[in-house]
């Protein structure tokens, strides 16, 4: 079948609108879609198999020859993404059904969940520019209306400001895409690739260069434009805090791996000289929140824009050992974001509030949420056997192998803060003095923490097993090393 | 030509740039509207202002006369999603004025601590 890699981006689309149809059904809503989402992940994990075997799969829209029809490509990369992106989808439709409310849950909600996860396997998949404008677009209305879902007044503040930022990027976006077009003439990424190195004149490219990376690191908060995601993110649910966490930044993360590598090349060293020491700024920024606050959610997303930077740190080396360090810590942080959102979730719910200064001694009544979180905590900033290991030694050596040696240095001293907001959740929740906890049905807290400890099992799995997963990694580091791969691929149809 | 189209384009840009710089959220709103127009006339400047004859397959028409149609087409997608983006961001500034009693961007700041 040739239109698999079409599969995950087009079940969620279509079970969304099935499901807008019976917004009251709150049980059928619920069934239809986790099924949904288990079919995307089902398909995605088949199309990682097939690609793996097979090649780098493409589809051109239509069957037009490719630099005129809209290409979707689907290496080992967004292979991987796709497949992590349904998963974390998977488990945040499984967390949402004892948090979320019933309200939301009739207010569309589902709906907008698998538009979400639609658009962000779309901007996964594409191989054109102004398709992933497009798919990025589908994916920031869905959040759009998840960030003001249920209308409290904070929801209501931050969302502004969200919608706000959002569209200045996206109109700087076209802007960028037009520039693009009035230099190359074309729009598909592959062709792309190869017209960028034949034009003389690269100063106005690595001018597209810069304001891409400002367009995308709008949406990824690198170091000057993180501002509006502490905000923003503080206001919506847990779930929906989860879903954002662990997906939307990286979608801009991976629009700037993919195009840094592919196509904007041509003056490497002032564009990847000038994106290392944007990741380093952006390591420091978010540690600088981590450790200012005593919010749990404030800690951990602060610990998204760290993330961001150590995942584009690797990505500017250049070299194998980054790329492929930046691919494994990337797939291993949409998953860890996810089950520590999840877990610092209950917890708020125990103590009604996500103030550490009136938590404590949780771990007498709650053992196995405590013992869960600090695993999670130990495997963000990346203790040996577990899942923010590899990656980050991966892309500590890419660091010391490229010309960004101090990066490298940053990297592994900034871990120590890392482990340090985290495990300060730790001590001053599940130690220390206890204090009174509302009272949570057993059931609801099933619900909630058996989600959080399969994901965080997982990602356990992730790091002891990762010899496993790197001939896939190392596959796709290869393609965005050498990108005449995708570039045979696409034009091979 | 297309120097007076990125002059005009510019000065849009810049009205933009200053009316979002506003306290008012309503200027805010209205700054957006004009920084999507300054991006969507972008597009058709860089897309090459030649050829006069609109881009629909017509007898004696020469390939060089034709406009460019794929930044018509692109502009047409990025002007419905705007469209989208725009309303719905003027609903959600409708609801915060009826909530929140103000339209002042200065007194919108705060976190859960200092509502």
């Amino acid at each position: 079948m040739s239109n698999l890699l079409l599969f995950p981006i087009l079940i969620p689309l279509i079970v969304a609108t099935i499901l807008m149809l019976f917004p009251n059904k709150i049980k059928m809503q619920r069934l239809i879609a986790l099924l949904g989402t288990i079919a995307t992940l089902a398909a995605s994990f088949f199309l990682i198999y097939k690609v793996f075997n097979d090649g780098i799969q493409v589809v051109t829209l239509g069957s037009w020859p490719a630099p005129f029809g809209i290409s979707m490509v689907s290496d080992l990369l967004s292979g991987l993404l796709v497949a992590t992106a349904s998963l974390i989808v998977l488990f945040v439709v499984l967390y949402s059904f004892p948090t979320i409310g019933i309200k939301r849950e009739q207010s569309y909600y589902y709906p907008a969940v698998l538009f979400l996860m639609a658009g962000v396997n779309g901007a996964f998949t594409t191989g054109d520019i102004f398709n992933l404008f497009v798919f990025v677009e589908v994916l920031l209305m869905a959040s759009y209306m998840l960030i003001s879902h249920g209308g409290e007044r904070s929801q209501l503040r931050e969302s502004i400001k969200y919608l706000l930022v959002n569209i200045i990027s996206s109109a700087l976006f076209v802007a960028a895409v037009a520039l693009l077009y009035s230099v190359t003439g074309t729009l598909n990424m592959a062709d792309l690739a190869v017209k960028i190195p034949q034009i003389e004149n690269t100063a106005i490219l690595t001018v597209i260069a810069v304001l891409f990376l400002v367009v995308f690191g709008f949406k990824a908060a690198i170091f000057p434009l993180y501002f509006w995601l502490p905000g923003s993110y503080h206001a919506p649910p847990m779930p929906i805090l989860a879903l954002f966490g662990a997906l939307l930044t990286k979608v801009g993360v991976y629009a700037i791996m993919r195009t840094y590598t592919l196509f904007f090349t041509m003056n490497i060293g002032f564009t990847h000289e000038l994106l290392a020491i944007i990741a380093i700024l952006t390591i420091l920024a978010g540690c600088v929140g981590a450790l200012a606050y005593f919010d749990v959610k404030k800690i951990i997303i602060y610990n998204i824009i760290i993330a961001v930077g150590v995942i584009l740190f690797g990505v500017s080396q250049m070299n194998e050992a980054g790329i492929t360090g930046s691919i494994l810590y990337l797939i291993h942080d949409m998953m860890i974001k996810a089950a520590l959102f999840f877990l610092v979730g209950i917890v708020a719910v125990i103590f009604g509030t996500s103030n550490l200064r009136q938590m404590g001694g949780l771990i007498k009544t709650y053992p196995l949420l405590g013992w869960t979180y600090l695993v999670a905590a130990f495997g963000l900033a990346g203790i040996p056997p577990l899942s923010g290991f590899p990656g980050k030694l991966l892309v500590v050596q890419g660091g010391f192998e490229g010309p960004h040696f101090w990066g490298s240095i940053v990297i592994l001293a900034t871990s120590l803060i890392v482990l340090l907001s985290a495990v300060r959740i730790f001590i001053y929740a599940f130690w220390g003095e206890p204090v009174e906890t509302r009272p949570l049905k057993k059931s609801a807290y099933r619900a909630m923490l058996i989600p959080s400890i399969i994901l965080v099992a997982i990602t356990v799995f992730f790091g002891v097993g990762a010899e496993l997963f790197m001939p896939f990694v190392s596959d796709a580091a290869e393609v965005m090393l050498n990108p005449s791969l995708y570039i045979e691929a696409v034009f091979k149809e | 030509m297309e120097i007076i189209m990125s002059v005009v384009i510019g000065l849009l840009f810049m009205a933009a740039v200053y009316l979002m710089l506003s306290k008012s959220l309503i200027r805010i709103i209205i700054g957006t509207g004009l920084l999507s127009h300054g991006a969507h006339l972008l597009l058709l400047t860089m897309g090459g202002l030649g050829g006069n004859a609109p881009p629909v397959v017509a007898d004696g028409v020469a390939v060089s006369d034709y406009a460019d149609p794929l930044p018509q087409a692109l502009i047409l997608t990025a002007i419905v999603i705007s469209f989208a983006v725009t309303s719905f961001f003027l609903v959600v500034a409708y609801r915060a004025y009826q909530e929140l009693g103000t339209d002042n961007m200065e007194l919108m700041k705060g976190t859960e601590d200092h509502e």
